[in-house]
């Protein structure tokens, strides 16, 4: 099962090593990930895959320290909501 | 073809900032096994099946929404109407049914249970009879009970008989729930040709052609259309149609499938999804501001009518290709006290409720949560019911009532219902009486448009 993983917040030092830290210490693998900059808005995108559905819940309260320390907000979604909204 | 970062950025957007919500998951339960000659043990039935399917129904919305980023606002249940269970029964032993619902829907927290409802559009029968009579307190004394009454349809014209009742029945709801700004009456439809497969509230019921069980789903995104037509200020109306139908392709996409996983999780039929874009009091979610979005300067002037058909029309072709089943109302909605644009435009003056009427022509449903001025007579409300079941009954379409006689505020002051249901400033309703109109009672034939076989 696939999963993106989005960050959005304002750009500073030391985003992706503490969101990717997270991922590592959950033993998440990370597929396909990119990142730019949208009016100083620092907005990242990570495709991960995920073994057990329950990592989602984990996942998202491993984030939440993260999300306070650098005002971000990341949000967990399972991919196939990107599939029925945007494929035919 | 991978999912671009365009997209997910969109989507994301549209959740995070433009509401893009699926707006309710409803469960229609048949109750039609749970009649039983005492009526205690039937009230029993009712509580054990509505509590029974509908157990895990706010658990598996809740975690579905979480795990596709999705919110689901509202999860509810409609069950079959219960004129079917009260032919032998009393008025009391009516309102004691309403309570047990009141219950069931606590048990499994949902917030509104529709079906108390009767379909009189022909003839009132023993069951019906009773369900009317104990509408004014079942509705004051519940809480998440929801009832709606067909009294016309197409096929059968129009029972005035019942419509007199609903007048008298509204004003009755009113005076019974006036502590609390005549509340009662928000939670009462008046039909002109229902559908048996709505899931929005307070109009839902299982209707006599549903199976044993059936989920339903009702999208919303007044305000994902409403930024995506921002995007293109200068586009003409044919390309203001286009944007509109590709929005709610995408919004029903995200809509049906949410609802198709919550309901293989259930293990419950999907049943259909409803179009509709339904508004909420939170910023730039309405529907009123898309109109305004698209040219008028304020909701209910001049233009109001064609710009509301464009809007309504584009939004059921991208929906119905998003869609494989599509039903319920499947329309814009105008509620008034439910959307911020609309209450704007009433209290600027731009809106009145003959426009509101005119508006019902081109649009899902009807008159929707409307505050009117508490004086107005029994038979007032019953005829703006009767003009507004004469619309969808020559137009073919579902049209609905719900009007909020507020007992002791008049027109120009201000009623707060709080939560989701919002506020309403009061609207004056015409000088002049129809008692006469009203007293003839009978019925009116169905038109000429019913002769299609």
């Amino acid at each position: 099962m696939r999963a993106v993983v989005s960050v959005i917040g304002k750009d500073q030092v030391g985003i992706i090593a503490k969101v990717t830290t997270v991922l590592s210490e959950n033993h998440v693998n990370i597929s396909d990930i990119s990142q730019t900059i949208l009016q100083d808005f620092f907005t990242m995108m990570m495709l991960i895959d995920i073994d057990d559905i329950k990592k989602l819940a984990q996942l998202k309260q491993a984030f939440e320290p993260v999300e306070k320390e650098l005002g971000l907000k990341i949000s967990i979604q399972r991919e196939e909501i990107f599939q029925a909204m945007h494929r035919v | 073809m991978p999912i671009a970062y365009t997209e997910i950025q969109e989507t994301i957007r549209m959740v995070q900032m433009e509401h893009l919500d699926v707006r309710t998951v409803t469960m229609g339960i048949s109750l039609r096994d749970c009649i039983d000659s005492d009526f205690d043990t039937l009230k029993t039935n009712v509580f054990h099946k509505v509590t029974t399917y509908a157990k895990n129904l706010v658990t598996v919305a809740e975690q579905v929404a979480e795990e596709y980023g999705v919110p689901i606002i509202n999860k509810r249940v409609a069950i079959s109407p219960v004129a079917e269970l009260l032919g032998n029964a009393t008025v009391e032993q009516a309102v004691e049914l309403a309570k047990t619902l009141d219950e069931a829907a606590k048990k499994v927290q949902i917030d509104f249970i529709g079906g108390y409802s009767a379909l009189v559009h022909k003839g009132i029968s023993k069951g019906d009879q009773i369900l009317l009579d104990a509408l004014p307190q079942a509705l004051s004394e519940t809480e998440r009970v929801c009832a709606s009454i067909s009294v016309g349809t197409t096929r059968t014209g129009i029972n005035m008989d019942a419509v007199k009742q609903m007048g008298e029945i509204i004003k009755a709801t009113a005076e019974l729930t006036k502590d609390n700004n005549s509340i009662g009456c928000a939670k009462l439809v008046v039909f002109c040709n229902p559908v048996e497969d709505n899931p929005f509230m307070a109009g839902a019921f299982h209707g006599a052609g549903e199976g044993e069980v059936v989920l339903s789903v009702g999208v919303s995104g007044p305000g994902v259309v409403l930024h995506a037509l921002k995007r293109y200020p200068d586009a003409d109306l044919g390309e203001v149609a286009e944007v509109i139908k590709k929005t709610a392709f995408k919004i029903t996409r995200a809509g049906e499938f949410i609802g198709r996983v919550v309901a293989e999780r259930l293990e419950v039929p999907f049943g259909i999804m409803d179009l509709s874009l339904a508004p909420t009091n939170a910023m730039n979610d309405s529907v009123a501001e898309i109109l305004e979005e698209i040219g008028l300067e304020c909701v209910g002037t001049h233009g109001t009518i064609a710009a509301l058909a464009l809007m309504n029309d584009a939004v059921k072709k991208g929906g119905a290709m998003a869609s494989s089943y599509v039903g319920g109302l499947s329309g814009a909605f105008i509620p008034v006290s439910e959307d911020n644009g609309m209450i704007r435009g009433i209290e600027q003056g731009a809106l009145t409720l003959p426009k509101l009427e005119a508006m019902t022509c081109v649009c899902s449903v009807g008159l929707d949560m409307i505050a009117i001025d508490g004086n107005a007579s029994s038979h007032t409300l019953s005829a703006i019911i009767a003009d507004e079941a004469a619309i969808g009954m020559i137009n073919k379409k579902t049209t609905a009532v719900r009007i909020i006689p507020v007992v002791g505020k008049e027109s120009g002051e201000v009623v707060e219902f709080g939560g989701l249901l919002g506020r309403a400033p009061i609207i004056g309703v015409n000088p002049y009486h129809s008692d006469k109109f009203i007293q003839r009672g009978g019925r009116i034939p169905a038109p000429i448009q019913a002769l299609t076989n």
